[in-house]
């Protein structure tokens, strides 16, 4: 059938992979190594419209809206790599602990992960960000004590079904201590599902710093943060200042679409009931 | 079926291998018992066929007799002493789908050695082709997986082998080709065997006592309407 | 149904006519299908799982494919009712009744006329009652009461969920969803696994019950004692291809009346007869060779061997063999 010219889907997916790194790695690093002048208050610029000399334009202070997006969107993916890596080890060692010692332990994990999904995420986000006194440290904080709960489920699930698999039971039978076998299979098999639920973690994180830097329980207001654009050009919507919230809202929904595209194709990949579509 | 002809290699043959002890198993307490009262005394060096059919828990009594399920009752014992917990263990298990009793992950070298080193002169018994050896499981054949997955357990500390239905889902010039090697393996090894299978004829050609399931077993046989009756 | 005559030499001929007389219900010819798979990253190569079949199931017979499990029997089931996955290619041509039967047929035809008996309970609605589904769209609920006593489900039964039943119970449940329509042609994918002796013989009989009634019944299995004791012709599965089809008595006989060396080296190694099997396995299908696909393993081999082979008619069978003296 179609054999020849066509770009197959594995292919086209591995694409958009690039694509979707590509972008994420230049916003992180661009963001980084800008200087703070760069999007420093210019009062004979307040306002401007985009253009060629601003592209996204300038806000009521004449900071160039394109270097605080990109900075701000840097922020947040800082927060969002420090949250999902806690969130991650949190989820990993408390799926493993659950699943390999039962009983008691896993009975305790599985409490913690429904007590944690019971209550509202936001309300979670809010309170833990308030307690900690804000900033990025109550951000940070926030984020990664509230996104360890799914990915626990996962990991627990997986680990689960891969040690009553006939080949570890083998590998036991064969010798094989238990600290080999979880080692020699344990640990390959549930990587993959793993990367991929920490990858899907990003878009959650971004989304939630946002979320409560908007709402003002987040970072403090003279930071450059996508929560802060979004909630400072509230007040200028009405007057037809459109570009204040476009162009940072539009950023953050890039960033936040292209991690998912980044985990949904990983899983497509590593499963192999899609795998060779 | 009452033929012992198995015994031309002399006293060890009278040995006491595997034994069962009024083995009762069932997943609940709310569950009816799978298995009741099932008592069995295999000597080492025989070749045992265990038969009955679908349904009446064959497989689960193979498991609990290589010590890969823990009966709820009774004891299972090698040359009257439990089953080790740890290390290499006398008695292996054969399951009956070899794509399942393999790491995916692992190319078929490093599966073939974790257990032991198995010598040339085996592989070439058991019909394993040098060149398989490179490859992922997923690119071999069911009947060629099967010859990893005894040729894994046939290590010297194997002194009993458990065959869960090994060849029935293999063609049946596959089948024949692997018990011939099998055969031949114990033969030269002299370890035991307990061969579950549904097949009759093949039971009476490869074993050298038939044992019933369905006579010894007390529990509920699940085969049927069996399991409308215990909804009530 | 009237028995075959079991006369040697001079009656096979009139057997074979005999069988010509009936019209035939599904015509396969050269059926290939292959899946699309990825191998090694992001190359794409095609595994033939059947290759260049041919098959033809007559009307009032039960027409066995017996082969080993996992060799792509099912795919032969699926292709025939229409229901490859997206990545699998389909080339080769089939008939039903005589005409055509495409992609449109397979559409209009299945589920009616052409009915599946699958090989688990999966293929049913796991939250429908089953009473429900065998009805389907246009049976009646004394029709499949009548079913239902007849394959010995109790009245009950209809009113419990696919997960309720046990498999042997499944196995009856999916056969009488089968009995609702007026089918023409029944394919059964392993239809036996999971259920005792008994009710195994049970099945048969509603095959043998479906065929008297002069519908064609395609029976997928790897249970050679099955197919021996309930099917009218059997055709050997090898390497996705049938190599053979000849009639029961030609198995039972002891393997003289055969046609395709690998049809003897099959009913060689049986258990319940030499248990001697033949060296070397079936090729992959990733990498069939060219010509005669038993090549290899043939103790027979010709140079001639190595070109196409096509499947012809011996002394009232069907085999894709090039040898003279067969």
């Amino acid at each position: 059938m179609k054999k020849t010219g066509k770009i197959n889907t594995r292919t086209k997916t591995l694409i958009y992979i690039a694509a979707a790194v590509l972008y994420l790695s230049v916003i992180f690093i661009w963001g980084i190594s800008m200087p703070k002048e760069a999007y420093g208050i210019e009062y004979s610029e307040k306002l401007l419209p985009p253009g060629w000399g601003h592209i996204f334009g300038t806000d009521d202070m004449g900071r160039d809206m394109l270097f605080r997006s990109v900075k701000g969107l840097s922020t947040s993916l800082i927060i969002a790599v420090l949250a999902a890596g806690i969130s991650s080890a949190a989820a990993l060692a408390a799926g493993v602990a659950a699943a390999v010692f039962g009983g008691r332990i896993d009975s305790f994990v599985n409490w913690c992960v429904d007590l944690c999904m019971g209550i509202p995420h936001l309300i979670l986000l809010i309170l833990i960000s308030f307690m900690m006194g804000r900033g990025v440290k109550g951000v940070t904080a926030a984020v990664a004590l509230t996104h360890w709960p799914e990915l626990t489920r996962i990991v627990r699930s997986e680990v689960l079904q891969i040690r009553n698999s006939q080949y570890v039971k083998a590998a036991y039978k064969m010798g094989r201590s238990r600290l080999q076998a979880a080692w020699e299979h344990i640990v390959p098999h549930v990587l993959p599902v793993y990367l991929v639920g920490v990858i899907l973690l990003f878009p959650h994180a971004i989304m939630h710093e946002a979320a409560i830097t908007f709402l003002g329980f987040g970072l403090p207001a003279e930071e450059p943060a996508i929560g802060v654009i979004l909630s400072e050009s509230m007040k200028y919507i009405s007057t037809g200042k459109w570009w204040l919230a476009f162009f940072p809202g539009f950023m953050l929904l890039a960033a936040v679409m292209l991690f998912d595209v980044i985990g949904e194709s990983l899983k497509r990949l590593l499963n192999p009931g899609s795998g060779n579509e | 079926m009452k033929s012992k002809d198995g015994g031309k290699r002399g006293e060890p043959e009278k040995e006491i291998g595997l034994e069962a002890l009024n083995i009762g198993f069932r997943y609940s307490p709310r569950k009816p018992w799978i298995l009741k009262e099932v008592s069995l005394h295999i000597q080492a060096g025989e070749r045992a066929a265990l038969v009955g059919p679908s349904g009446c828990g064959k497989s689960t009594l193979a498991k609990i007799l290589a010590g890969c399920e823990q009966p709820k009752e009774g004891a299972v014992l090698w040359q009257k002493a439990p089953l080790p917990k740890k290390g290499y263990c006398p008695v292996q298990l054969i399951y009956q789908h070899p794509e399942l009793a393999v790491n995916p992950r692992w190319k078929m070298e490093k599966i073939l050695t974790e257990g032991w080193e198995p010598d040339e002169k085996l592989l070439r018994d058991m019909g394993i082709e040098k060149e398989w050896l490179t490859r992922w499981p997923s690119e071999l054949s069911a009947g060629e997986l099967q010859r990893f997955c005894i040729a894994r357990v046939l290590g010297p500390e194997t002194k009993f082998l458990i065959c869960d239905e090994i060849s029935t889902m293999l063609d049946v010039i596959t089948q024949a080709q692997i018990w011939q090697n099998v055969l031949k393996a114990a033969e030269r090894n002299g370890f035991g065997m307990l061969v579950v299978t549904h097949n009759m004829a093949l039971a009476r050609r490869v074993c050298t006592r038939i044992i019933e399931l369905p006579k010894l077993n007390k529990g509920l046989c699940l085969s049927g309407q069996m399991r409308i009756i215990d909804r009530g | 149904m009237e028995k075959k005559e079991k006369e040697s030499v001079t009656g096979v001929e009139n057997k074979w006519e005999h069988e010509k007389g009936k019209a035939p219900v599904l015509e396969v010819e050269d059926l290939t299908v292959s899946f699309g798979m990825y191998y090694k990253g992001l190359r794409r190569r095609e595994l033939e799982v059947l290759h260049r079949l041919s098959l033809t199931v007559y009307a009032g017979e039960i027409m066995a494919v017996i082969g080993a499990s996992g060799s792509g029997k099912s795919v032969l089931a699926h292709a025939v009712l229409g229901i490859l996955p997206g990545n699998a290619a389909v080339q080769g041509e089939m008939r039903y009744q005589g005409g055509a039967y495409g992609e449109k047929e397979q559409k209009r035809l299945r589920g009616k006329e052409i009915v599946l008996i699958p090989q688990s309970v999966d293929y049913l609605d796991p939250l429908m009652r089953v009473g429900r589904q065998v009805r389907g769209v246009r049976g009646s609920k004394k029709m499949q009461e009548n079913v239902f006593e007849r394959y010995g489900l109790s009245e009950n039964v209809d009113r419990l969920y696919p997960w309720e039943l046990s498999g042997g119970m499944a196995r009856r449940v999916l056969i009488s969803a089968a009995e609702m329509e007026k089918a023409r042609l029944v394919v059964a994918d392993e239809p036996t696994p999971g259920l005792n002796e008994e009710m195994a013989e049970e099945t048969m009989k509603s095959f043998r019950q479906m065929a008297e009634r002069g519908c064609g019944v395609l029976l997928i299995t790897h249970d050679i004692d099955l197919a021996f004791r309930s099917a009218d012709r059997i055709a050997v599965f090898y390497a996705g291809t049938v190599v053979e089809e000849a009639l029961t008595e030609d198995f039972q006989s002891g393997g003289a009346a055969l046609r395709h060396p690998y049809s003897r080296a099959f009913l060689d190694a049986l258990p319940q007869n030499g248990f001697r099997p033949i060296p070397g396995s079936q090729p992959y299908a990733g990498n069939l060779p060219k010509g005669c696909l038993f090549a290899d393993r043939c103790p027979m081999r010709s140079e001639a061997c190595g070109r196409e082979i096509k499947m012809r008619e011996v002394r009232g069978g069907r085999v894709r063999c090039i040898r003279d003296e067969i």
